[in-house]
């Protein structure tokens, strides 16, 4: 698909992600202003809280985007997933550049002028008001101005949180390893920076009193710019309001979890139930969102339940781990585990299939003796979690000759273009079949079992009688093979997920 | 140590200085036991070279700095007695290059301290148009204005009808013709010392050419290191055989000699 028919068919969604993104920049600076310029004004009134505060506003701006996210979180009241938290983020980062250009700019006006206006008999409220700020505002802008490219930027990021915009694309195209999506992301998200340069540059014009020859066209285009603005916000505020039949679906930040949740909110949605799809969440945050009552439900895995939320010693026994999950969630998190969907998505060990077929391998105990002479490439999350690199190399006596840490969705390509030897992939990975992998049995049961199912809040579930009958319908309904055609027809075939979605509940009667 | 003899005659001096000492933590005293009178309508300049304390002895009257021991008293009550702000609108203020405010058009340059004491738009109004005059500025000209747009000499113009705008008693005036070029700055200081006197205004004036101090003042108070050594008039002045009233006196012969 070219660029361009990417852009006709999903214009739209597209418009719609601009639209957060923008409102999302908009606010975090309005409140960041709102904030930052009395602070600034205060530390030019109070020398000695200037070091400590552009300190503190400093270090704010060396966390990186992610960690930031990540800290905030947890955090009551201003944490948890979507919009809110990353505002908190934004305005963080929003706030150095506008606090030290009130200072600089208060600071860098003129002794002689501010004393003559001491001298004239103002009060520090009408020096402030009258001299010092009109005198600073060009600089003022500036740094809003700064801030506000910054912002565009970092927001990208805050799609990992659940909160929307651009980054959506961003990230959807690094995992589904799509340059239409890549492209349309970072290309709208440049020229939204562009655009809020330039707008602000004129901005910043009207203030500078050294070029008053103040011609009405950029005052136009100033006004233009400041309508787009609100006009996004208006339509953006357009949503239909929550009704006591609202379902809140959340999914994982990969493509078959995003793929089971659209499953369930289809099939919600066919029942009259409205939506709120909350999808592609990074790390533990769909459990955490669940947790604290902000998601309904979402797609997970026993194995992960059990290992990374449970905190257990990974097991063999699908029964047992599935049995242990369900009472635990019960009484630990109000929570209802689903019947199992049918298929398992277990750590699938890849090797190319020339590689394999070469050296005939079939388990991994027959790769163990060639893993000295090999890379390896696994995801942060393998290598990180209790049931991963550091149990699954013991177990197997695995030595390599180096083991990277790359994103997940980066290590099928960079196994079949023999970047590395090895990955850990996952077994329903639509890429396995076509880019010629070899998935080698796990002959020593050392992952556990990983069934695909659905978690529910039991509150929800009494709330909105229909996610029970939609959650029985999909009992034992999805093969492993069906799965991994699923995860192809998205992520091989570039198919929009609701009409992948929308097919299959079509050929299934569902 | 010099002095101008009129103790008694409170009721006629404006300005009063009482062993005054002015000095920060860091340095050492920058003005040192200074006692001073200025009588009403009288013009007094102070003269000295850079660092002599005498912009400092300025600043003490309409407390930009207040006395470190010793007190100012302006109108017979103590500086630091005033509402600073009530002492400072009282009080017009000139330094050079104007200290003009670069957004403010020249007419709101000219009418801030009426604005500022809550005079009526049309007062205000018809006030600036009557000082841009009386300064020899066109109002239609030059009222909407930026001071970027003026030369230095105009520019100074309007510093000085900003400090008469609220019609002030005494003025106070830091080196104000220091940046103009010889021309403007004679033509200045003979339309400046005519505007004083038919408008019967006090002024203290500091600058560090002589030819100034002769030409304005009424009474010359030299200042050397913070002290005031001499206080006279012009022609007592220049008869003076103080050492450093002798240096000054120098260079005002030398200069004339080149002239002619």
């Amino acid at each position: 698909m070219s660029f361009w028919q990417f852009l006709q068919l999903n214009w739209p969604e597209l418009l719609l992600l601009v639209r957060q993104h923008v409102v999302l920049v908009f606010i975090a600076i309005l409140a960041a202003v709102i904030i930052g310029m009395p602070t600034g004004i205060l530390l030019t009134r109070y020398r000695a809280l200037r070091g400590p505060v552009l300190g503190i506003a400093n270090v704010m701006q060396t966390i990186p985007s992610l960690a930031l996210f990540g800290f905030l979180i947890p955090l009551p009241f201003i944490g948890g997933i979507g919009a809110r938290t990353a505002l908190v983020a934004l305005v963080l980062y929003s706030l150095l550049p506008i606090i030290r250009n009130t200072v600089t700019g208060i600071l860098g006006v003129e002794p002689s002028v501010r004393e003559a206006a001491v001298a004239m008999g103002m009060t520090d409220g009408q020096v402030l008001r009258q001299v010092e700020l009109p005198l600073a505002m060009g600089v003022i802008v500036t740094g809003i101005r700064v801030a506000t490219v910054i912002a565009v930027g970092v927001t990208t990021i805050a799609a990992a949180v659940g909160a929307g915009g651009l980054g959506v694309y961003i990230f959807r195209g690094l995992r589904q390893y799509d340059n239409n999506l890549l492209l349309a992301g970072a290309l709208s998200a440049a020229l939204l920076a562009l655009a809020a340069d330039f707008f602000l540059g004129l901005l910043e014009r009207q203030f500078s009193f050294e070029a008053k020859r103040r011609s009405l066209l950029p005052k136009i285009a100033l006004a233009v710019g400041v309508l787009l603005v609100i006009g996004g916000i208006v339509l953006s505020r357009s949503g239909d309001p929550s009704s006591s039949a609202r379902v809140s679906v959340g999914s994982k930040d990969f493509t078959e979890s995003a793929l089971l949740a659209e499953i369930v909110a289809q099939m919600l949605e066919a029942r009259g139930v409205s939506v709120e799809r909350r999808f592609e969440l990074g790390g533990n945050l769909p459990h955490e969102a669940m947790v604290s009552g902000t998601l309904d439900l979402y797609p997970e895995y026993t194995g992960t339940s059990y290992t990374a939320i449970l905190h257990h010693a990974p097991i063999g026994d699908p029964r047992a781990v599935y049995d242990q999950v369900k009472q635990e969630y019960a009484s630990k998190f109000n929570v209802e585990v689903s019947p199992p969907l049918g298929f398992e998505n277990t750590f699938a060990i890849l090797v190319r299939g020339d590689e394999a077929r070469r050296l005939n391998l079939k388990t991994i105990s027959d790769a163990a003796p060639h893993a000295p002479r090999w890379r390896a490439g696994f995801g942060q999350d393998f290598m990180s979690r209790a049931d991963g690199y550091p149990g699954f190399s013991k177990s197997y006596g695995l030595k390599f000759a180096e083991v990277r840490e790359m994103d997940l969705s980066l290590t099928y390509i960079a196994l079949s273009s023999r970047q590395v030897d090895l990955i850990a992939g996952n077994s329903t990975e639509g890429r396995i079949a076509t880019l010629d992998l070899f998935q080698l049995a796990d002959d020593r049961r050392y992952f556990p079992p990983y069934e695909a199912v659905y978690l529910v809040r039991q509150d929800s579930v009494t709330r909105v009688p229909a996610l029970r009958d939609v959650l029985t319908k999909l009992a034992n309904a999805i093969s492993t093979e069906e799965m991994r055609r699923l995860n192809y027809e998205i992520d091989g075939n570039k198919r929009d997920p609701k009409e992948v979605v929308r097919e299959w509940l079509g050929g299934r009667g569902l | 140590m010099p002095q101008d003899g009129t103790k008694d005659s409170a009721k006629d001096s404006l300005v009063q200085f009482h062993n005054v000492n002015y000095s920060l933590p860091t340095a050492a005293n920058i003005i040192s036991d200074l006692n001073l009178t200025v009588e009403k309508g009288e013009t007094l300049v102070l003269l000295g070279e850079s660092g002599c304390g005498k912009t400092t002895t300025l600043k003490l009257v309409n407390r930009l700095l207040t006395p470190s021991a010793g007190e100012v008293l302006v109108e017979g009550r103590a500086t630091t007695e005033w509402d600073p702000i009530a002492l400072r609108r009282r009080i017009g203020y000139v330094i050079q290059e104007g200290g003009l405010f670069p957004h403010f058009t020249i007419a709101r340059n000219v009418g801030l301290v009426p604005a500022l004491s809550g005079w009526d738009q049309a007062r205000t109004t018809e006030r600036v148009r009557e000082l841009l005059s009386l300064v020899g500025l066109d109002p239609d000209r030059f009222a909407e204005r930026y001071p970027r747009e003026l030369s230095g000499g105009q520019r100074q113009r309007v510093g000085v009808a900003r400090a008469l705008a609220a019609d002030p008693p005494l003025l106070l005036l830091d080196e104000p013709f220091g940046a103009l070029d010889p021309l403007t700055r004679a033509s200045l200081q003979r339309e400046f010392a005519d505007l004083t006197t038919r408008l019967g205004k006090t002024a203290i004036l500091v600058t560090h050419d002589v030819r100034e101090a002769v030409i304005l003042a009424r009474r010359i108070g030299l200042m050397h290191k913070g002290r005031l050594v001499l206080l006279d008039t012009p022609e007592r002045f220049l008869a003076s055989d103080h050492p450093q009233a002798r240096a000054y006196i120098e260079t005002l012969k030398l200069s004339d000699g080149g002239g002619k």
